[in-house]
């Protein structure tokens, strides 16, 4: 009930925003523009879907935006350096983004430590591989590259739906369905509601919480892969802060950072509300791109104040627990 | 508690120790000092000074995180104050400079206080909208220039010295000094773990938990108000976009590091600030040893996963079952 009354405060707020950008500048509301925010936006896309599937679980993931600066050198290094075939490269990346994935969610579970300071010992891990990889932003060349960058699906109205874009709305569909309909989706829920009680119910809580980080690393990775096709370039300073935007737009998609609610849809339409802005000021000319931290942090007040209001209007509507939470314990 | 110090900071002091020595090893020059101007130079007085900003971080942070907390904007406070102390440098005297640069830290804190003690928010979520949102205020403020200023003031602020020292590093004892007796010389320390400890039970015992909550993430904006001032003052600048940025995790694992543990309850100011010490000493003899640079964030994320496991509370039951070993031994 209360998870799609968030979906549905996002999706009008998007409306709304979409409305007001178009009322101003009539080109926004052309296939064009649209294709391209889906474009410009793909990575942070894909690698949202597998941060909802972590704060949904009541944890939360730091390292992405490292994993994704690591991906984009390993691949870059493998295809133009070492010689390895692009595909052998994207699948040899993609098994070190989920071991990655898995040492995180290992250590999480076995040592019962705050996914915060794990993921964040990750993040530097991480970002310092890839600073000695390579700290020069090499270009790639191979054909596939600009192969991939060609094709596009023309849309009426001279919009080009492009290849990313097409990959990053393949994994959200995927991602929820997976959320959604499968016992491992289920599970996800379940871990973020009690994990105690999760524990109790059978379900194997450790196995679950590796496979989860697994999953959001690996995402990371296939964002990171995607980030590589959107620049043509590896770079290790690329994607720095991009956890901070993905973890924004998915409280904006209305999942509670508590865990135990959340959704893909409502992740996506965060991203596109972030994508939005970011049009909106480029439209605009005069705002200068500091506006877009401005209006990202202030949208966040708004939806976690909303959250809140909603959740104490359903503990009050609700039996009293016996305990009242404890004040200002972080995860 | 002065006899229980010692025994606490004993790994931290021996940390500190071993990575000094490495720094000497690697540069033999480590410990000369030599007074230049009125002023000490060498290496160990340019791990204090460097150290400053994140050692006044921790000071805040590690207040905050004893209540169970954890506050991410302090990188985009100290942008925020940066911003206004450069832009009123010229022209204002240096008080009113750091009057409202601390002014600023205070309401920063203030937000984040009401946040977290009065609407409830969960802390990391809290604060991660004044992280996101604080470098855009502080780009607003320098409208997107890094502003320079030339008041030679508030450039001593950042290069003067005290005695001979540095003035950074005696702002930041300073401020320990005047943390440890605010919350050590009275109960606030002792009510403050309680909170962190247990807050529903100290709230029943009498404890104004909501008021000790505010009141550190106040304490916490202006430290990291002060940080943001003596960063502009010591590139004589302020860069919105890069001043303080990344420092909160830095300041959150200078905390960790001192034995602090991220889920609240007792905490030690002397030891975070030896945490923000250790990791600047790591860095300098990094950057001395010739090794690049790069190489830094991973012997980071070594030490931070040495430190978690250390305080990891499936090995906690080892270290207990030593601990009464040792006990037991005349």
């Amino acid at each position: 009930m209360k998870a799609s009354t968030s979906v549905a405060i996002t999706a009008a707020v998007l409306v709304a925003g979409f409305a007001l950008c178009a009322l101003q500048f009539p080109n926004i509301a052309s296939t064009r523009v649209v294709a391209n925010l889906l474009t410009d936006n793909a990575f942070l896309g894909i690698v949202a879907a597998g941060m909802t599937f972590v704060i949904i679980s009541g944890g939360i993931d730091l390292s992405v935006g490292s994993v994704i600066g690591f991906t984009t050198v390993f691949v870059a290094l493998a295809v133009e350096r070492w010689g390895i075939p692009p595909f052998a490269a994207f699948a040899l990346v993609l098994v070190l983004c989920a071991l990655f994935g898995a040492a995180m969610g290992a250590v999480i579970h076995v040592f019962d430590l705050p996914p915060f300071i794990v993921t964040l010992a990750g993040m530097f891990l991480a970002r310092g591989i890839s600073f000695l990889l390579s700290t020069e932003s090499i270009p790639i060349t191979a054909p596939i590259y600009s192969a991939v960058s060609d094709f596009a699906i023309r849309l009426p109205g001279g919009g080009r739906l492009t290849a990313i874009a097409i990959a990053m709305l393949a994994i959200l569909v995927l991602s929820a369905l997976l959320l959604h309909l499968t016992r491992f989706g289920a599970n996800v829920y379940a871990l973020g509601g009690s994990r105690t009680a999760t524990a109790l119910m059978g379900i194997p809580v450790g196995s679950m919480t590796i496979r989860i980080y697994m999953l959001s690393s690996v995402l990371a990775g296939l964002a990171g892969i995607v980030f590589s096709f959107y620049t043509a370039a590896g770079y290790s300073l690329s994607a720095v802060g991009v956890e901070l935007d993905t973890i924004a737009a998915v409280v904006i998609g209305g999942t509670l950072l508590t865990g135990g609610q959340g959704s893909v849809i409502g992740t996506f339409l965060g991203v596109l509300i972030q994508g939005m802005i970011q049009t909106y000021i480029n439209f605009d000319g005069t705002l200068s791109s500091w506006w877009t931290k401005i209006a990202t942090g202030v949208l966040l007040f708004v939806f976690i104040a909303l959250q809140q209001g909603l959740m104490a209007l359903a503990r009050r509507s609700s039996v009293k627990p016996p305990g009242v939470k404890p004040v200002g314990v972080s995860t | 508690m002065t006899l229980r110090i010692p025994r606490r900071g004993l790994a931290q002091a021996f940390a500190l120790i071993v990575i000094l020595m490495i720094d000497r090893a690697v540069s033999p020059q480590f410990f000369n000092l030599h007074l230049q101007d009125g002023r000490l130079f060498g290496s160990v007085i340019d791990v204090l000074n460097r150290g400053t900003p994140v050692a006044l971080l921790s000071l805040g942070m590690v207040l905050v995180i004893a209540t169970g907390g954890i506050d991410l904007s302090v990188g985009a406070v100290m942008a925020i104050a940066g911003a206004t102390a450069a832009s009123l440098a010229d022209t204002h005297s240096l008080p009113v400079v750091i009057g409202s640069a601390l002014a600023v830290g205070l309401a920063c804190g203030l937000w984040n206080g009401i946040l977290v003690a009065v609407l409830r928010i969960q802390p990391i979520v809290a604060t991660l909208i004044l992280m996101v949102a604080g470098r855009g205020i502080a780009q607003l403020i320098t409208e997107g220039r890094i502003v320079t200023f030339t008041s030679p003031d508030l450039v001593w602020m950042g290069n003067g010295a005290v005695l001979g020292l540095p003035t950074p590093i005696v702002i930041a004892i300073g401020m320990l000094l005047l943390t440890g007796a605010v919350v050590r010389g009275t109960a606030l320390g002792l009510l403050i773990e309680a909170t962190g400890g247990n807050a529903r039970a100290s709230e029943l015992s009498g404890v104004g938990t909501r008021a000790m909550i505010l009141s550190v993430y106040v304490w916490c904006g202006i430290c990291a108000a002060l940080a943001g001032v003596i960063a502009a003052a010591d590139i004589m600048g302020a860069d919105a976009n890069n001043a303080g940025l990344w420092l909160e995790l830095d300041a959150i694992l200078a905390v960790v590091i001192g034995g602090t543990s991220l889920f609240g309850g007792r905490f030690s100011l002397v030891l975070a600030v030896a945490g923000a010490m250790i990791i600047q000493a790591m860095n300098t003899g990094i950057l001395l040893s010739g090794y690049p640079p790069e190489l830094n964030l991973l012997v980071k994320a070594v030490v931070v996963l040495a430190v978690l496991l250390a305080q990891s509370p499936r090995l906690g039951d080892l270290s207990r079952f030593t601990a009464r070993w040792r006990r037991s031994k005349p």
